[in-house]
């Protein structure tokens, strides 16, 4: 048997209300495939299922929310046995748990005796911090013991709780959007708060890119042809491969290097906000296959068709604002990622190349950095890598 | 097609990339970005969209015609075009 939890589709979120499932009981669903499609504060995103089998049985209703990790469906392997969750570091529940309470931590728990509470030092402290009651936190340690790593999932959880609330009750689109702002602001917030930012920016020299772009789109049908975003995501992605500890995570106190490099592609909405899912293996696209897929993407997310793994999967975030007209972008690293890279508006300008003075296009990139994991000298690196990429815009 | 017709069109086009714009409020000698938000990704749809429903093949470089309602319309209403 294998299990479908409510999965974790963002830095931020604890919580999910599952608005309809896709299959029923009986029916044969394959990994990979659409199961549920679930509401969170940045919209309606469909779930896949993370086994192949039968659904054995579904455990929550449409309307219901459920923290992360709660088992949602049983899945019948035709095959072996074996316990399959959505990743996500939340442990799997038991039981399906309805929220419907302001403090989220563990609503099954029993209560516990604040005078035999299991807790270490550091874990009292950070409660404290963080405004948690310990003695409604339930403590994965050993024999229970309360750990740093629960008190901030209680933290986490309780924010979550309380900007997910309107959507409790079919909110309007004025409330999703009010959800949304709020899930960005605590996660900008925590960002800011936690994450020792550094910036970098380089001026790049655009028109060996945009003289090869002019005239491979002349010579392409119009549905094959590419925009020169798609050029600076792949410029970005292949540069990660030299500086690698740029597309990561920061867990807790340590880093994790990602080995796969999944561009978060930050995409405005019509009806205000913004995601940035993740456009999978960036680096290993061509540029058809990424332009093809980055349509798809900005289609379904400005429709909210967004899939779960696009939501989770993100090693870093790339944003322009260029055509806004802005010329440099200083970002926000979206946590637990551990850097942000930008781009602005393509100006022209004057440049020298071999002592003359010329007119180039030209544009800012920038990096913002998590000085924890990586350091000026490096980030610079990377943005070098991405300049000299860009000035062979046939090997992208 | 007659002039009302590829208006329609280009409006059916546009809501396709933005099912927000109201056509009655469409102002057709304002650029579809000013009063859409239409960005290069949602410009690039809309051109496909116009390919899909007219048969036609849009050079890049005439792309410039195709920001307002009113050039979309002079442009694909010239002789040759469909």
């Amino acid at each position: 048997m294998a299990e479908f939890v409510m999965p974790k589709l963002g830095a931020d979120m604890e919580f999910g209300t599952l608005v309809v499932w896709r299959k029923q009981p009986g029916q044969m669903i394959h990994r990979g495939e659409i199961l549920a499609e679930v509401e969170t504060a940045k919209g309606v995103i469909e779930a896949e299922a993370f086994a192949s089998g039968t659904i054995e049985r579904l455990l929550t209703q449409p309307g219901e929310k459920v923290p992360i990790g709660t088992v949602m469906a049983v899945i019948r392997d035709n095959g072996a046995a074996a316990a399959v969750t959505a990743p996500g570091p939340t442990p799997v529940r038991p039981e399906p748990t309805v929220v419907a309470t302001a403090i989220p931590a563990a609503p099954s728990s029993p209560p516990v005796d604040q005078t035999r509470l299991r807790i270490s030092p550091a874990a009292r402290r950070l409660a404290q911090e963080r405004g948690v009651d310990p003695a409604s936190v339930k403590g994965t340690g050993r024999g229970g013991a309360i750990m740093s790593e629960d008190i901030e999932r209680a933290a986490a959880a309780k924010a979550a709780l309380a900007v997910t609330a309107p959507l409790v009750a079919a909110p309007s689109t004025a409330d999703k959007a009010a959800a949304m702002r709020q899930v960005i602001a605590a996660a900008m917030a925590r960002s800011k708060r936690e994450i020792p930012h550094y910036y970098l920016s380089t001026t790049i020299d655009m028109h060996r890119a945009l003289n090869w772009l002019e005239q491979e789109n002349a010579r392409r049908p119009i549905t094959n042809r590419l925009l020169y975003g798609a050029l600076l995501l792949k410029a970005a992605a292949l540069a990660l491969r030299e500086v690698p500890e740029l597309n990561a995570v920061w867990q807790r106190d340590h880093v994790e290097l990602k080995p796969a490099v999944h561009v978060g592609v930050a995409i405005s909405l019509r009806q205000g906000g913004l995601v940035a899912p993740a456009l999978h293996d960036t680096d290993r696209l061509t540029l058809d296959e990424l332009m093809k897929n980055l349509l798809d993407l900005v289609s379904r997310a400005r429709s909210g068709r967004l899939r779960g793994s696009e939501m989770s999967d993100p090693t870093i975030t790339v944003t322009s604002l260029g055509e806004q007209g802005v010329e440099a972008v200083f970002g926000v690293i979206y946590p637990p990622q551990v850097a942000l890279v930008g781009f602005g508006k393509i100006v022209e300008r004057p440049w020298s190349v071999e002592g003359e003075i010329v007119s180039r296009p030209v544009i800012t990139a920038t990096l913002s950095a998590d000085h924890r994991v990586s350091d000026g000298h490096r980030g610079a690196i990377f943005l070098a890598a991405v300049d000299r990429l860009l000035q062979e815009p046939e090997k992208l | 097609m007659t002039s009302d017709e590829i208006r329609s069109t280009v409006i059916e086009a546009l809501c396709q990339v933005a099912p927000e714009a109201d056509p009655a409020q469409l102002r057709s000698n304002i650029s579809f970005r000013s009063q859409l938000d239409i960005d290069s990704m949602d410009f690039l749809r809309f051109v496909l969209a116009l390919h899909e429903k007219l048969g036609i093949d849009i050079p890049e470089k005439d792309y410039p015609r195709l920001t307002t309602l009113d050039g979309c319309i002079t442009y694909l209403t010239r002789p040759g075009s469909s």
